[in-house]
């Protein structure tokens, strides 16, 4: 792909020096025959390359099975994207942190390569009416720090920790965060802010959720520190796309998957740009909901399965700022995320209202892109947002909030900065019509599922054999950790299938 | 391949996915979860491993047999014989 078809499948036009585009954007037109080169047949096909479908790709071409990916996007990678801008604005949309454990799974899925680029976030700031403090987010530090912060007693927040620590999936118990958090810390709501809200931001989640998938997402995280990338996202899918030539897998972008081909009761191939492509197993790394409802449709489905999967909530959605700061100027390092908000109290349902005044900005300094000789700065604006909040307005109305999200977005960000506006030569906003366009997500989920997602998702190939889902789903599969290894999990359950499917 | 090819076999695969473990003195009758540091994704890796290295498979139903080596041992003795070490 060249730079040039990057930008177009964007199509922007500067108007002045701001910059906006609706959802309605265009995207890249279709190759002729994008899947023109694809086989008659192979193992397994993947359809999607977010990180779950790009990692169980990888990981059943590393088995020796034959395997093609079909992405209906341009570009590969899902989420975990970024796009360029004139000004040599590179930005990243889900590269603001991630736990320790990628670099472990990078170098067993991946490779030593990938894994070595993986670096420590320096540091992570809050800062609310609440609050404010500056942290390495490791166990250690953030322990002292809410200690110190809140007036804590040490072990009651390691017992905290541990109690979190020892949750499992199958002892759902139907505690919700919320209650848990009210029990460990009674009526401390700077307490649940502090705990809750990155949490939020990472995977999208509320107090209202089951207490499990806290206790895992933050466990992941309160260990050695918040990571991320060096060299960008581009790098990395760069890398990740290279290793799967080398394995042998065939991959295609603009290729539309409109079918999981169902054949005597299991998965046979899938339709794709309407040719038809045969396969002992399906991957879909695309929702879990679309997976069954659209893709396998209800006449291969029994009824039950159809409701459980219809009754299935997505996850929130999101809104972005994005913004460039011009060649030559510089910021000062204020920090690498900073989760700040002008609001007096907590709750969930703030964190994600129309006009919240909650956000996390990501600041991209030129260490970001080490490899880059004239690097600049860009910094992310990201908040929870609701897909019924967006998804009514009209054109007019569409235009104005997002022109009223940026202008309050950099507001706050003067309070940092002070006259970064002066400093800035590009800013547009994403909102969750954005990702539903780009992504196919629906109602532009970000973050897949609520938990109940993951059952569906795990039984999917008992009601269609050889079918299997990896994606976010559940809230504890998402991420980009969760992502990957749930790609690694789904993998190695297809392996097993594919080995008794030929035994027999 | 005898029982303590068998041990060697698991040591080997743990060594490559984790190589930062000591295991030099792992005691054959614990569970490795309480010796060395392994979560699930390193248990599903000694699975995929085995199927790499062995042809060996390890449906999900059987991942309890793979606790600890004295359990892999007995697990794994048929499902191994006649295998080659690989290293
Ligand atoms: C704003 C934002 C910020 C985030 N920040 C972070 C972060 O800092 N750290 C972190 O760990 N995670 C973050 N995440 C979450 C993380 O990016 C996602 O959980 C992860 O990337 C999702 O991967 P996935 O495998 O589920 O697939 P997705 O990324 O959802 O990809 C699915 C792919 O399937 C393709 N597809 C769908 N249907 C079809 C079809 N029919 N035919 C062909 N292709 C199809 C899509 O085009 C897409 O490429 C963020 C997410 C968002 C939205």
């Amino acid at each position: 792909m060249t730079t040039d078809q990057q930008q177009q499948g964007f199509n922007l036009k500067a108007e002045g020096k701001r910059v906006l585009r609706g959802s309605s954007g265009g995207r890249l037109q279709q190759k002729a025959n994008p899947v023109e080169k694809a086989k008659g047949e192979y193992d397994v096909i993947v359809i999607g390359s977010g990180l779950a479908g790009l990692t169980g790709a990888n990981v059943m071409a590393t088995q020796g099975y034959r395997v093609c990916l079909l992405e209906q996007h341009y570009n590969y990678g899902g989420l975990a994207t970024w796009f360029k801008r004139p000004g040599g604005h590179i930005f990243d949309i889900s590269l603001h942190g991630f736990p320790v454990g990628m670099v472990k799974s990078m170098r067993r899925y991946w490779s030593k390569e990938i894994a070595d680029s993986i670096v420590k976030l320096e540091s992570i700031k809050f800062d609310n009416p609440q609050f404010s403090f500056e942290t390495e987010f490791t166990r250690d530090d953030y322990t002292n720090k809410v200690v110190q912060a809140f007036n804590l007693d040490r072990a009651h927040v390691e017992s905290f920790y541990n109690y979190l620590r020892k949750m499992e999936y199958y002892n759902n118990d139907g505690t919700t965060t919320g209650e848990m958090l009210e029990r460990f810390f009674p009526g401390r709501n700077d307490v649940h802010r502090a705990f809750m809200e990155p949490i939020t931001y990472a995977n999208g989640s509320t107090l209202a959720e089951p207490a499990i998938t806290y206790g895992i997402v933050f466990s992941n995280f309160m260990s050695k520190g918040v990571f991320t990338f060096s060299g960008g996202t581009d790098q990395l899918i760069m890398k990740m796309r290279k290793i799967l030539a080398a394995n042998g897998v065939d991959m295609f972008s603009g290729a539309q998957v409109e079918r999981v081909l169902v054949k005597d009761g299991r998965v046979a191939g899938v339709r794709v740009n309407g040719r038809e492509i045969k396969a002992r197993s399906v991957l879909s790394n695309a929702n879990i909901k679309s997976t069954v409802l659209k893709l396998v449709g209800e006449e291969n489905l029994k009824p039950d399965f159809i409701e459980q999967t219809r009754a299935v909530r997505l996850s929130g959605s999101s809104c972005q700022v994005y913004i460039g700061i011009k060649q030559g100027e510089e910021i000062p390092f204020i920090t690498d995320l900073l989760f700040c908000s002008t609001a007096e109290r907590f709750t969930s349902e703030e964190l994600c209202d129309l006009r919240t005044k909650s956000r996390t900005f990501s600041f991209y300094y030129p260490k970001t892109r080490p490899h880059l000789p004239n690097a600049g700065y860009t910094i992310v604006s990201s908040n929870n947002a609701r897909w019924q909040d967006w998804q009514g307005l009209d054109e007019v109305e569409y235009e104005r909030e997002k022109n009223a999200l940026i202008e309050r977005t950099l507001d706050h960000l003067e309070k940092y900065i002070p006259g970064v506006r002066e400093k800035i030569d590009h800013v547009e906003a994403s909102t969750p019509r954005t990702f539903n366009f780009y992504t196919q997500q629906m109602q532009g989920a970000s973050f897949g599922t609520k938990f109940e997602g993951l059952d569906v998702s795990m039984k999917l190939s008992e009601h269609v054999p050889g079918l299997y889902h990896a994606g976010s789903v559940g809230i504890i599969m998402s991420g980009w950790l969760g992502t990957v290894n749930y790609g690694v999990i789904t993998a190695n359950k297809m392996a097993e299938y594919l080995h008794v499917a030929k035994a027999k | 391949m005898t029982d303590e090819m068998i041990k060697q076999a698991i040591i080997g695969i743990i060594n490559d996915i984790n190589p930062d473990e000591d295991t030099s003195n792992i005691d054959a009758a614990t569970r490795l979860r309480d010796q060395l540091d392994l979560d699930s994704m390193d248990f599903l890796d000694i699975v995929m491993e085995l199927r790499k290295r062995y042809g060996v498979h390890v449906p999900d139903t059987d991942y309890e047999h793979l606790a600890s080596l004295d359990s892999c041992v007995n697990y794994l003795r048929d499902k191994m014989a006649g295998k080659e070490l690989v290293s």
